[in-house]
């Protein structure tokens, strides 16, 4: 068994058994960070460089913590403090960067491919960290891990995905994923938020959140994003919340074991209630979790740590 | 100076179909005559011999950019002509999206004497022929004719008209704010009411900016997979509609530009049902490609308007077929690897296309859709007649003639471009039918190798 892939791009250039791989190795990497001295020399020597263009805190926290777990050394470039701001295009950075013989090459970018662009020019193992609204592997990848140890499995599941898929790379990733591996995917918001042809990548749409809800082993909500009320997608976020926020109330309707997941950060009061988020079905946490283990397993995995153990 | 061509099939639709021989004199056709006629003035004639080809009218494009001024490290009016020559057209159209804009008859001049100074400088080709190919220099230039489109709107702004009479005087053909489209409904019935009173079409790029807007390539299936922000028809299609109403309002010739979608056809074969002075274009990316070509990430898929569905491709070539689309024009937009080799929704939209529309529109020929006659009409006999033009093949005009190896195959490879810019989708096209020689005015603007 090898990690075969360079890169971790999206979710649809993995296989069924690259996913599993990718998750039993994270499971495997939980246990360090439970450790009382937090680290293993696995990727000692390696450079590791965390090249953010878009705001982030929790993404790029996880990714930093996993690096250091692992003994790799972190560099971070953020949009304010890079040449971007002086005009150097998103190929000549990654250029310069790749002279400096980084290993790995973590990239959030508010462009859509831009991951996949860079990939394609430098000889580092490239991680996508979220590129506009196309993908957002390692998110998906840490749901899908955290549904599995829940669940003790992922196909045959109902998993419904609620808010803004149209602007939503999580969204995306995880039809992508969770599809992928058996279970069925239903997703539901106002159709200004559905985007056109969804159903194509195999998930079910709706816009009736208490049937979505019904019969889902999974609720994932998605978070409004304000910014975006100058698309015009929806009147106010105060109806948005009546229509499709999630409340105590309509979690009744659920099975009684539900799982309720958010990719964060939260709006609370808007797609989800505090005493949901926090309440007894809510896992939101353990996402973030066990993201460091994910993003650990990564690493690992795109440095060639497999190679050798066929 | 006089040219005889010997031996091909020419053909000019409605007008001639057959072998036969063109004697040109300087820059006009002399006659037209049966191969085995001999020429009563035999001392000073050149014989070109072009057995096996096909002779037909200049093709025209009505809708290129050439970039200059303002844009010259993208294309300048001499590359972009070459281009041009190179792909078989005699005479192309620019569209005024240049800088300064092409909005007053000072630029429109400089454009119309730029090519001039080109077409009579001595042999200006020189790339890909041998100077001496028919020993006599004086025999080749290196350029088409170049007939300007001006601007509907001061700087493309939307909101005050130009002086059309003056720009038309300069030179200009036709006006359109290609690439900026006129939103206020209320300019675009002014500008087609006076455009009307000079005998000017009006081209109209059709696209709802707000409609459109953030938009990278088209609404659909692939858009959402590629977490790309999508331009539907719709922003298309409603401009269409309402330009063709205002069109019907005003009497005015209205010329729609590289349709893309079902729905417009849909709304131009009403149109021309109701008697409407309407005409319409597309270009061969339209119906050669669909927005699967984007999938991953090509910035040379992304134009606008962008590649469509299946469905729509099908739709623009039964327009063809119905001649709801009159023609096939190219939509040449050069852009360098700045504006290219970039992020997807950060890269310019537009492709090259001078180069490759014949081989790309034979397609349709050899497919069955377009009879090689009907393809003639739309790239050469109606582009003439929108622009007021008379290329029949006949004695006393222009020699404007294209001369096509239908046979040929050949594969598309932009380090042979003419063009200064290589933004081309179709990199290792296999294609069949290649343009053998380019005849402007009586002299030879470009020739085949071989």
């Amino acid at each position: 068994m090898r990690f075969e892939h360079k890169d971790l791009l999206d979710i649809e250039s993995l296989s069924i058994k690259d996913i599993n791989m990718i998750l039993d190795t994270a499971e495997g990497m939980k246990e360090i960070s439970n450790r009382p001295i937090k680290k293993v020399p696995t990727l000692r020597g390696k450079t590791i460089v965390l090249f953010f263009q878009e705001p982030s805190t929790r993404t790029k926290l996880s990714f930093d913590i996993a690096a250091k777990r692992l003994s790799a050394d972190t560099i971070s470039i953020s949009s304010g403090s890079s040449s971007i701001v002086k005009g150097e295009t998103l190929i000549d950075t990654a250029k310069n960067l790749e002279s400096m013989n980084p290993d790995i090459i973590v990239i959030r970018h508010p462009s859509s491919g831009a991951a996949e662009l860079i990939s394609r020019r430098v000889k580092a193992s490239v991680v996508n960290a979220g590129d506009g609204l196309h993908a957002h592997p390692t998110q998906a990848l840490l749901d899908m891990m955290t549904v599995r140890e829940k669940k003790g499995r992922i196909e045959g599941l109902n998993i419904s995905i609620i808010g803004d898929i149209a602007h939503s790379r999580v969204a995306r990733s995880n039809i992508e994923g969770f599809t992928k591996m058996g279970a069925t995917v239903t997703v539901a918001a106002p159709p200004t938020m559905i985007p056109k042809g969804v159903e194509k990548l195999g998930c079910k749409v709706t816009s009736d959140i208490e049937s979505c809800i019904e019969n889902a082993d999974v609720v994932m909500m998605l978070r409004i994003q304000k910014e975006r009320q100058e698309s015009i997608l929806f009147p106010t976020e105060r109806e948005y919340s009546m229509l499709f926020g999630l409340s105590s109330h309509r979690l009744k309707g659920a099975k009684r074991d539900v799982l309720v997941m958010h990719p964060g950060p939260m709006n609370r009061g808007v797609e989800i209630n505090s005493d949901v988020a926090d309440g007894e079905h809510s896992v939101i946490l353990e996402q973030v979790t066990n993201g460091v283990a994910l993003r650990m397993a990564v690493f690992y995995l795109v440095a060639g740590g497999l190679k050798n153990a066929d | 100076m006089k040219i005889r061509l010997k031996g091909a099939r020419v053909l000019d639709p409605k007008n001639i179909d057959d072998f036969k021989d063109i004697i040109i004199s300087d820059d006009k056709i002399e006659a037209i005559i049966d191969p085995n006629i001999s020429t009563p003035d035999n001392d000073n004639i050149i014989e070109i011999d072009i057995t096996g080809m096909v002779a037909v009218p200049g093709l025209i494009d009505l809708h290129v950019h050439l970039r200059e001024p303002g844009y010259e490290y993208k294309e300048t009016i001499e590359t972009g002509l070459k281009a041009a020559a190179k792909g078989g057209f005699t005479a192309v159209c620019p569209m005024p999206n240049t800088s300064p804009v092409n909005d007053n008859s000072s630029i429109t001049a400089f454009m119309v004497s730029r090519a001039k100074e080109l077409q009579n400088s001595k042999f200006s080709y020189k790339q890909s022929i041998s100077s001496d190919k028919l020993g006599v220099e004086s025999l080749y230039s290196g350029v088409c004719k170049l007939f300007p489109v001006g601007a509907i709107t001061k700087g493309l702004q939307g909101e005050s008209l130009c002086e059309y009479s003056d720009m038309k005087k300069a030179g200009m053909v036709a006006i359109s704010d290609d690439g900026r489209p006129v939103q206020n409904a209320r300019v675009m019935r002014r500008a087609m009411e006076y455009a009307k009173g000079l005998g000017l079409p009006i081209i109209s790029h059709c696209e709802d900016i707000d409609l459109a807007r953030d938009g990278a390539m088209n609404e659909g299936v692939v858009a959402t997979k590629l977490g790309i922000k999508g331009i539907p028809n719709a922003s298309e299609s409603t401009i269409v509609m309402r330009d063709i109403a205002l069109a019907e309002l005003t009497g005015a010739s209205l010329h729609i530009a590289h349709v893309s979608c079902e729905e417009s056809v849909d709304a131009i074969r009403n149109g021309k049902k109701r008697g409407v002075k309407v005409t319409a274009e597309t270009a061969p990316h339209y119906f050669t490609l669909t927005d699967e070509a984007v999938s991953r990430y090509d910035t040379n898929a992304k134009m606008n308007p962008p590649l469509r569905t299946e469905s729509d491709r099908q739709a623009v070539i039964a327009g063809l077929i119905d001649s709801t689309i009159d023609i096939i024009a190219t939509d040449h937009a050069p852009h360098s690897l700045l504006e290219k080799d970039v992020e997807f929704d950060r890269a310019a939209f537009g492709i090259v296309g001078l180069e490759t529309s014949l081989g790309l529109s034979m397609k349709l020929v050899q497919d069955g859709q377009l009879s090689f006659e009907n393809l003639i009409e739309k790239m050469s006999k109606r582009p003439a007649s929108i622009l007021g033009i008379n290329n029949d093949l006949k004695a006393g005009n222009p020699a404007d003639i294209t001369i096509i190896d239908i046979d040929a195959f050949w594969s598309v490879n932009p380090k042979t471009f003419l063009s200064k810019s290589r933004n081309t989708p179709f990199t290792g096209f296999s294609l069949k039918g290649e343009v053998y020689m380019t005849i402007v005015n009586g002299k030879i603007a470009y020739q085949r190798d071989s």
